[in-house]
């Protein structure tokens, strides 16, 4: 009897060290110019070829402009970045490469799974933490270090030791008005940054099985903010729907025999996880942050937890948070005039994202005291977005849009918000200076970020 | 060593996003924790840690529990080893950092939560306290108490980080298994 993660990582075990870790093979890897230039000066420096190029997939978009893509980027040492990138991918013949202003550039997690790139049962890396959204489709998906990308690249295998697996199950229905991001910022804040720290976490229940492919890549893709080593969701018949005619995906017979495979990876009844934890959906509401790191959320109309609740090793941190946020223990942050509003990330920059938020400000207007910054994830959704009208129903109501990246996300470009403005976003990460030296971020679903879009407060979308 | 009893502390404080453009590995340890350490105008923060001159020349990093959490940027470990940190004491740490750090001949040592704060309770009391760290018999010991722990480390680590060997060197030894394994497919 095996769980679903002991399935694919077995099937990926190529040998193992006496002692120590695994010899994981690696069907698909993916890359971006911030974490792979040291990665390939590595190669060079030690005379390597890369060893399987068509199983590494390369797009720009951490470091890039979210405005005027088609003209060169101002800054000399993002434009240096993204011209290294380019010429690696020439040098070491890469035949996947989808720079700036390509109709397949986007958010790496993004453009993965809809080019059909990310399939049920692979391994999966990426030099980005994020890398766990993949396993929405049933892989086995995680972040590395670029070392690790280095070693990717010149054996197609990386060493790893065996996570320990953890079941997390969400029994019953979402309410209304909740969204797959509150389902993952209220399983953060009952766990904590840590708390899923050396497992690899499979996500179960009513509430996941009846996820769209969009929301189950949303839960997966936060695991990392409680410290697991990836998240992924048994395959079933929307994952196969979501698959099937993408570019990149089987055809034909290999479709059948693929499919054939992927029908069997599931957990098997009766397999023992190292822990489990069960929750109800409906206990859920819409949730908010409001401290300085993913753990910290709360319901939109609860309020801060008072120092007291803290353990006391934690209250130096916690009183640190609050006062970069300006806020106060014992506060209730629903009503608190905001600044800005992100709409995008891998979290949040998928077309169903694109759809709540335009279906909620269809006919009212962007508050003037908000700056709304809405970033699709890829041209693919971009092009999406024109195609279903949202795009006049967004200009309408007062929103632009702007061009694919990672943008307010991390704010490595000129996407940056002012110091001590708050930010209502749809990211991942409120993180000290994230969004831009001194920023606040307040993390949210889509929902509660079109809300606040057109109040210009932390506002309740449920009303 | 230098202690910072916080908690949870990423890799955007570690090393702030605006700081990964460069294409190499050097010079990260000048912005290492650049955004608690330098003032907007760049001058140093007098009340942060690594200003103080106390703890200069320090080859031991001690912080509280959850470090190197978020982001799997390497350049995380590239500024703390850039900065001349050989040892990250710490009660709990982020996996991708851990192993981040382990592949730039940083040692990530985890200690009990007790042992932690009797290290940072030494620092307190004496700026110039010592711990000694023996890898081979993978031991910490407080010299101020004189207690000593032992910490887990994965011997295959242990090995590469007392011979100075790397993963790609034994991942490229088993590159005949790696095509064995793509034909059985």
């Amino acid at each position: 009897m095996k769980t679903l993660f002991d399935k694919i990582w077995d099937a990926h075990v190529v040998s193992s060290v006496e002692n120590g870790p695994t010899q994981l093979y690696i069907d698909r890897h993916f890359c971006h110019e911030v974490t792979s230039p040291q990665a390939f000066n590595g190669l060079r420096e030690r005379g390597l070829k890369v060893f399987r190029p068509e199983q590494t997939t390369m797009t720009a978009d951490h470091n890039t402009p979210t405005i005027n893509q088609d003209q060169p980027v101002k800054d000399p040492i993002s434009r240096n970045q993204l011209d290294t990138f380019a010429k690696n991918a020439a040098e070491f013949n890469m035949p996947l490469f989808f720079p700036l202003g390509h109709t397949k550039n986007g958010v790496v997690h993004i453009i993965g799974p809809e080019n059909g790139f990310t399939q049920p049962g692979m391994t999966i890396v990426c030099g980005d933490s994020h890398t766990s959204t993949h396993g929405a489709f049933g892989a086995i998906a995680f972040g590395i270090g670029t070392s690790e990308v280095e070693m990717v690249l010149a054996t197609q295998c990386i060493l790893q030791s065996r996570p320990k697996t953890m079941r997390i199950t969400f029994n019953g229905k979402l309410g209304a008005g909740v969204t797959a991001k509150d389902l993952a910022l209220y399983m953060i804040a009952k766990l904590t940054t840590g708390g899923a720290t050396g497992y690899f976490v499979e996500y179960a229940g009513e509430a996941i099985r009846s996820m769209s492919m969009e929301e189950r890549m949303t839960v997966c893709n936060l695991s990392i903010e409680m410290g697991a080593r990836g998240g992924l969701i048994a395959p079933d018949q929307t994952t196969f729907d979501y698959v099937n005619g993408r570019e990149f995906a089987p055809k034909g017979e290999e479709w059948d025999k693929k499919l054939a495979y992927w029908k069997t990876l599931k957990t098997d009844e009766g397999a023992k996880f190292d822990k489990e934890l069960v929750f109800d959906a409906a206990d859920i509401q819409p949730m908010i942050t409001y401290g300085t790191n993913p753990g910290m959320g709360m319901g939109i109309k609860e309020t801060i937890p008072t120092l007291d609740t803290i353990d006391e090793a934690g209250r130096i941190s916690y009183q640190k948070s609050l006062d970069y946020m300006g806020f106060q223990p014992g506060e209730k942050l629903e009503g608190k005039l905001i600044d800005y509003v992100f709409l995008g990330s891998c979290t949040n920059g998928r077309i169903e994202d694109f759809r709540v938020f335009a279906n909620y400000v269809k006919g009212k207007k962007k508050a003037d005291n908000v700056v709304a910054w809405l970033v699709p994830g890829s041209w693919v959704v971009e092009k999406q977005i024109r195609e279903e009208g949202l795009y006049d129903i967004l200009t309408t109501a007062g929103f632009e849009l702007r061009q694919p990246g990672c943008s307010a996300c991390l704010a490595m470009n000129d996407d940056k918000v002012p110091a001590g403005k708050y930010a209502v976003s749809t990211s991942n990460r409120n993180f000290e200076g994230r969004q831009g030296p001194g920023a606040r971020t307040i993390l949210a679903g889509p929902l509660v970020a079109a809300a606040a879009a057109v109040t210009g407060r932390i506002t309740d979308p449920r009303g | 060593m230098v202690p910072l009893p916080i908690e949870n502390v990423d890799t955007d404080q570690i090393i702030p996003a605006r700081f990964l453009k460069a294409t190499d590995k050097n010079g990260f340890g000048d912005n290492l924790f650049a955004d608690w350490r330098y003032n907007k105008d760049g001058s140093p923060k007098a009340d942060f840690v690594l200003n103080n001159q106390l703890y200069t020349g320090a080859s031991v990093l001690v912080a509280g529990k959850n470090f190197g959490s978020g982001s799997s940027r390497e350049h995380a470990a590239w500024a703390i080893a850039g900065f001349g940190f050989k040892v990250v004491v710490s009660s709990f740490f982020a996996d991708i950092f851990r192993n981040n750090a382990l592949n730039n001949g940083v040692l990530p040592v985890i200690v009990s939560p007790e042992f932690l704060s009797n290290i940072f309770a030494a620092i307190n009391s004496d700026a110039k306290s010592t711990i000694t760290i023996d890898l081979q018999n993978q031991t910490i010991t407080n010299n101020a108490d004189g207690k000593s722990e032992s910490f887990e480390i994965n011997a295959y680590k242990k090995e590469c980080l007392l011979n100075g060997l790397d993963d790609i060197d034994y991942l490229l030894s088993k590159r005949e298994l790696t095509e064995a394994y793509e034909k059985a497919r």
